[in-house]
């Protein structure tokens, strides 16, 4: 497993599924299990909506699948690799091939719209006339080309959650993480964002989608994962939200 | 290419942090500055007792007295003998009349020495006085200079021998412990900082984590700032010690002249010619282990969430 992670380069031959969770259990606390023999495969393109209450583990498969925590038990690969075998210096380059929204959309407020999404660039070490070339373009892909001197103070909820979209796609990912995309949104600016989702995943990358957005799920009839206290249970290939009778 | 313009990226976020938590920077290059500035003062001390010690010890010296009527050719390849050792600095021929010629002057007044009119008590006392310039040695040398034909008596004064090289190795045990103190604190304070640093940065680390920026990346600028300030604390402090030295020396060897007439102080130049650099590296040094130390801890600490 020595040398850098490529996932694109690994995805152009793989026909294995581009997430694979097998057997997996994360415990924080002896005992304690955040999830619980989790198996989940996601095929290349899919799009997939990870729904369940608060504490259910949506987070928990977020942060394995970002390898910020490994599995006490069981393997998680992406494009065929096993996650916990990554060395340390592997992480950063797998976690470029990975693009991540939140809730919260973790923008730097001291940095315009146009800085966050460069920011994204600048820290894989892309050149500036590269830089100068696809932010544009990017802001331009998520409506915001004529607002990127906005500090995010000054942009809506709907607004920051694009730009934090602009910058979890200018690294052209494989996989895109959307961790409660629409949570802190009003409904007009929560279709759009899945609109936006919808179009990137139409480009061929893979949408994983943790949220609690019942009437998002229900519309859209995509895969739909339900988790309940840590475990799956139900895995709907056009779905709509499962609401837990146990 | 890329690696340049990662490095002044780099250098760029170090000064911009430095700036931005400006108050604690302040603080941090405060007590390097303090820190250095006592450490510069010890090695004054330290360098100057060192200094001192070394000349007296140059002046204590090693008698060897000849047998009676002991040929010319013999007290010549005694002296010879005596200067080959390594540990020996001069060898300094004392004739029967220069002996005496001493005496008279350093213990006896005119009328007392006019007594003995020609004659010469010490006329069997001609000597070699040996200066030594590793006075530890001194033990060894004068067992190899009894051990030599024509040798009839050393003379050699012990005590001030031991307490001397007693008194050097103490005052630099003292000051070597004083400073590593200094140091420990130092690298504590900037450890400070750089954590203050860090946690104000949390948030855009945890990005730059999540976007996949390398350790290296992240980590450079807070080592960039920790050097910076090791740097900037370590010349404020030599510029006041440059200040102060000539005038201390000034004032130690002028006003106390009576006390301290013996007694020679090394020059500004050879002072700062080794504590330039010294309070340099030391400074940058400081700033260096204490960010590495900080970064390699905390920044695993920051979730990506």
């Amino acid at each position: 497993m020595a040398g850098s992670y490529d996932l694109h380069r690994d995805l152009q031959n793989i026909q294995a599924p581009v997430i694979l969770f097998d057997h997996v259990s994360k415990a924080y606390q002896k005992d304690v299990h955040a999830v619980e023999d989790i198996c989940i495969s996601i095929k290349k393109g899919e799009f997939v909506f990870i729904v369940g209450s608060s504490g259910s583990g949506k987070s928990t498969l977020i942060r394995l699948m970002l390898r910020e925590i490994s599995p006490t038990k069981g393997k998680v690969f992406v494009a065929g690799r096993e996650l916990s075998r990554l060395r340390r210096y592997q992480v950063s380059k797998y976690r470029r091939s990975i693009g991540v929204v939140f809730q919260d959309f973790r923008l730097l407020k001291d940095r315009n719209a146009y800085e966050n999404v460069a920011f994204a660039q600048r820290v894989i070490e892309v050149p500036p006339a590269e830089i100068k070339k696809r932010v544009p373009r990017m802001l331009s892909l998520v409506g915001l080309n004529e607002k990127y001197k906005a500090f995010p103070s000054e942009l809506s909820g709907g607004e920051q959650q694009r730009v934090a979209l602009a910058r979890a796609l200018i690294n052209n990912p494989v996989i895109l993480l959307a961790d409660e995309p629409t949570g802190n949104l009003d409904p007009k600016n929560s279709w759009e964002i899945m609109h936006l989702l919808e179009e990137v995943n139409r480009r061929g990358t893979t949408v994983v989608v943790v949220t609690h957005n019942r009437e998002v799920v229900d519309m859209m009839q995509k895969r739909v994962i339900t988790l309940k206290n840590g475990r799956i249970i139900s895995d709907e290939q056009k779905g709509g939200y499962v609401y837990a009778k146990y | 290419m890329q690696s340049i313009r990662t490095f002044f990226y780099c250098l760029k976020q170090g000064i911009r942090s430095i700036f931005h938590n400006g108050k604690f920077s302040l603080a941090s290059v405060g007590t390097i500055a303090a820190s250095l500035f006592l450490i510069g003062l010890f090695y004054f001390v330290a360098v100057n007792v060192s200094y001192v010690m070394k000349e007296a010890e140059q002046n204590v010296g090693v008698t060897v007295l000849f047998e009676k009527d002991c040929p010319e050719r013999t007290v010549q390849a005694i002296g010879d003998a005596i200067k080959k050792r390594a540990e020996v600095a001069e060898v300094v021929y004392i004739s029967a009349e220069e002996a005496w010629e001493n005496y008279k002057k350093d213990h006896l007044n005119e009328e007392l020495a006019s007594t003995f009119g020609t004659d010469n008590p010490l006329e069997d006392s001609a000597s070699y006085k040996v200066f030594l310039n590793d006075v530890s040695m001194q033990a060894v040398l004068v067992r190899y200079i009894e051990g030599l034909n024509g040798v009839r008596r050393v003379n050699a004064l012990d005590g001030v021998a031991e307490s001397l090289s007693g008194l050097n190795r103490i005052a630099t045990l003292i000051s070597v412990s004083i400073i590593l103190i200094l140091v420990a604190v130092a690298v504590f304070l900037i450890h400070m900082t750089i954590s203050m640093g860090i946690s104000v940065r949390k948030e855009e680390i945890s990005i730059m984590n999540l976007i996949g920026a390398t350790d290296f990346f992240v980590r450079f600028p807070f080592v960039v700032e920790g050097m910076l300030l090791g740097l900037v604390g370590a010349f404020l402090p030599l510029g006041i010690l440059h200040l102060i030295y000539s005038k201390v020396i000034g004032f130690l060897s002028g006003e106390f002249e009576s006390v301290f007439y013996k007694m020679t102080f090394l020059s500004e130049e050879q002072i700062f010619r080794r504590l330039t650099p010294l309070v340099i590296g030391i400074g940058v040094f400081i700033g260096l282990l204490g960010s590495v130390m900080t970064t390699r801890k905390q920044l695993r600490k920051i979730s990506l969430r």
